[in-house]
């Protein structure tokens, strides 16, 4: 067990998600075959020992909601302890909606007073890996650092997919000697995972120091302002790192899952992820149903053609029909000798006979939850 | 504590010898059927979906992995304030304590058990069958009849009557004569080993069969027929639909070939009749670009390179490049090497089939002669074990 809490914000997305966020937090958005997003961020937090989490939910926390129901899947569901989900509520000084991610942490300053953990791991929801915080934190306890940043080095970024992209820049000693936030031109490598560790003490005087002084945002008001105030350190994480934060990304993380590596490394069978169990039957090949080069959950039944795609939980694929290099949600039912390619199918999507859906690699195209064809 | 109108207590203490090495270290109702469920998940499953909250397991052969399996209950909905699922052991009381003597016996002795709940009805269910049924109807036929006891049963062919308990009922369902394997059966109605007693009334039999030295403590053998001969109201209430005994290693690769096909004779995919079981935590399946898999069936966690035909592949699979599987069933976290053979088979939990070995070959004259009684054409290769690279295993062999 560490000594620590976690607290995931769930407020932000990048508008460029389009339909994938109409009706959802992008902690709910559905990943790699079974998962949402906010699977990872948990399972993270209890493989790495951590049992107090606090969920602060903003807006479209519906379904959210309906996925964690008690956190008794990710073992969250405890008498000391467990999850809490934090939605706004209006009070004399809280209108409901929040002006920032400072405005969001002291509404539910409550909560993290009552925890009785030193320690708080703070995290966003659109960044995606698998891993524990006990490293981190323990590096964090040894360097005497305020706040650690864990970071990743990226190659190939896509400039237009920027969001919330966080850069450090660090001495030889791993000190942070400047935060640049969405910079046109990144001077480094360095890109923040999303995820700092803490004291609770800290936060809860950053917090409230930032609120007294009209600052509502964490990160450009808070911690950019503090790199010379304050010993922030960064932590580099060298797995695999998925940002969801536009549709390409989004479609270009699930459709890497489709390589060993990739998957060996989200999917370790040392930190199994967590998600919530819909006792579906296992998959059925029927017929001249066939996949190759793909993931396919439970719950769906082949009769067509399938490659290299990533099927969730109870899809159909009727015979004749051919499903390429597309990502097709919870339910989706793809109707007889109809063909999508380079599609996006958001959940309980169905696709009549004999159409012909498709989009591009640069442009997946998606069709938003419940659309008949 | 409050009353509760019926209560199931399952039978799963038998061994199951004749699924051989499988149930070497667990008991029968915890071997893994349909890719990702244990045997027991049908009955547990079948009694939430009837609306029974309260389920004792009677258990005391290897319980290990049945207790780590049922834990608290929460898979099948059945941890609850009041009632739940409850592993039953033998225990000693003072200074006496002695093994489950048989089905009766075992009920018997958890008598206080059930006296907590001071229930109706009592259904005695055994841990080895696999089927989708509702009790509740089951529980409404007793009712309507005004029933002492309701015994299942099912409809055999004539011709194999004589291998079941065979049940002669009149017109209106009431059982006037029970035969236990009878050489000339009178009727094709074969007791599914599923009872609803009256608890009031099962009570003092079980009390008065234990003090009997000579019964043999079975329900089919002893209470049934006292029951009759007593002239209580016994009466058979008819079950169509898909049953299988998987307590042979045949049955067992059978009942699995069921669920295969675009018309299987058993449907799991029945969003009415859900069967619940304990996940694994694993990520969707896998199939790579060179896998052909066709008519099969793939649970979670799987990762096929290879060809897979009319089989079914548990939860946690691996299948290397060129190997090939077919009318075979892999259970959970077997692996199967490149260019290995598997053929009508069974492979058990976490055994490895290293590269270019061959499962249920031809046998030819250097096999030898090894006993094939319990596999007749079924070839087995036991849980955790490794078939070295290479290695041929010729057809109805077990390797243990």
């Amino acid at each position: 067990m560490e000594n620590a809490f976690g607290l995931i914000y769930t407020g932000d997305a990048s508008m460029q998600l389009r339909d994938l966020t109409f009706s959802r937090s992008v902690a709910a958005v559905p990943f790699g075959g079974r998962y949402r997003t906010i699977d990872f961020m948990l399972s993270d937090l209890v493989n790495t020992g951590i049992y107090n989490v606090g969920i602060i939910a903003q807006r479209n926390y519906h379904s959210l909601m309906d996925h964690l129901e008690s956190g008794k899947e990710w073992d969250l569901h405890r008498k000391r302890d467990g999850l809490f989900v934090l939605p706004p509520f209006v009070t004399h000084d809280n209108t409901g909606v929040y002006k920032g991610t400072v405005d969001a942490l002291r509404s539910c300053m409550g909560y993290i007073r009552r925890s009785s953990q030193k320690y708080v791991v703070l995290m966003g929801s659109h960044t995606i890996y698998n891993t524990t915080y006990n490293e981190m934190i323990k590096q964090h306890i040894a360097s005497g650092a305020d706040i650690t940043i864990m970071y990743n080095r990226v190659k190939d970024y896509d400039m237009s997919e920027q969001f919330d992209d966080l850069r450090l820049k660090m001495d030889a000693d791993g000190r942070v000697t400047d935060l640049a936030l969405n910079p046109a031109m990144p001077e480094t490598d360095c890109c923040s995972c999303d995820a700092f560790v803490m004291e609770k003490s800290i936060l809860e005087y950053l917090v409230e120091d930032a609120y007294a002084h009209a600052r509502y945002d964490f990160t450009s008001d808070v911690l950019l302002g503090s790199v010379q105030s304050l010993n922030i350190r960064g932590w580099e994480y060298k797995g695999y790192v998925a940002r969801i934060n536009s549709m390409n990304s989004y479609y270009r993380h699930n459709m890497a899952l489709l390589d060993k590596a990739v998957s060996k490394d989200l999917f370790s069978s040392e930190h199994p992820i967590y998600t919530k169990i819909k006792d579906e039957f296992p998959a059925r090949y029927v017929g001249e149903g066939r996949a190759v080069n793909s993931i396919v959950a439970d719950g769906c039944v082949i009769e067509g053609y399938v490659e290299n795609s990533v099927l969730f939980r109870g899809v159909h694929v009727a015979p004749g029909a051919v499903v390429r290099n597309s990502i097709l949600m919870q339910a989706d039912d793809i109707g007889e000798n109809s063909t999508l390619d380079h599609m996006i199918l958001d959940k309980s999507v169905t696709v009549g006979t004999e159409r012909v859906l498709s989009g591009h690699g640069s442009y997946p195209v998606i069709l938003r939850k419940g659309t008949k064809v | 504590m409050p009353k509760k109108k019926i209560i199931a207590m399952l039978l799963a203490g038998g061994q199951g010898s004749r699924l051989g090495v499988l149930t070497k270290s667990m008991a029968k109702p915890a071997v893994p059927f349909g890719g990702k469920y244990r045997i027991i998940d049908f009955p547990l499953s079948n009694c939430v979906n009837s609306d029974i909250d309260t389920v004792g397991v009677l258990t005391q052969y290897e319980p290990l992995a049945l207790n780590a399996y049922l834990g608290s209950g929460q898979p099948w909905d059945l941890d609850r304030m009041n009632g739940g699922v409850f592993v039953l052991p033998p225990y000693v009381s003072g200074s006496k304590g002695q093994w489950y003597s048989g089905t009766a016996n075992a009920v018997y002795q958890n008598i206080p058990f059930i006296d907590q709940y001071d229930p109706e009805y009592v259904l005695i269910l055994s841990g080895d069958h696999i089927y989708k049924m509702d009790y509740a109807k089951m529980l409404k036929y007793h009712q309507e009849k005004n029933a002492d006891a309701t015994i299942a049963v099912l409809t055999v062919p004539m011709e194999e009557a004589s291998r079941f308990g065979i049940m002669n009922a009149d017109e209106d369902g009431r059982i006037y004569e029970f035969e236990e394997k009878p050489k000339v059966p009178k009727s094709n109605k074969a007791s599914m080993g599923i009872y609803i007693f009256n608890w009031r009334i099962l009570r003092p039999y079980l009390v008065a069969d234990e003090a009997d030295p000579a019964s043999s403590h079975d329900f089919g053998k002893n209470i049934i027929p006292n029951l009759l001969n007593a002239g209580a109201n016994l009466v058979a209430w008819s079950f169509n639909g898909y049953w299988k005994d998987v307590g042979t290693l045949k049955s067992l690769w059978e009942a699995n070939m069921d669920l295969l096909g675009s018309r299987p004779e058993f449907r799991l995919a029945d969003k009415d009749w859900r069967i619940y079981s304990k996940s694994a935590a694993m990520p969707p399946h896998y199939l790579g670009a060179a896998s052909e898999v066709k008519e099969c069936i793939v649970s979670e966690g799987c990762v096929v390179h290879g060809k897979a035909e009319h089989s079914v592949l548990f939860t946690g699979v691996h299948v290397e490049q060129g190997a090939e599987i077919r009318d075979s069933i892999v259970m959970p976290n077997a692996v199967i090497g490149e260019n290995a053979v598997v053929k009508r088979a069974i492979i058990g939990e976490g055994a490895v089939v290293e590269a270019g070995a061959v499962i249920g070959s031809e046998p030819t004259p250097e096999d030898g002669s090894y006993d094939t009684s319990l596999t007749s054409d079924i070839t087995l290769v036991a849980n955790t074990v490794t078939v070295p690279a290479g290695r041929r295993i010729p057809v109805g062999m077990i390797v243990k």
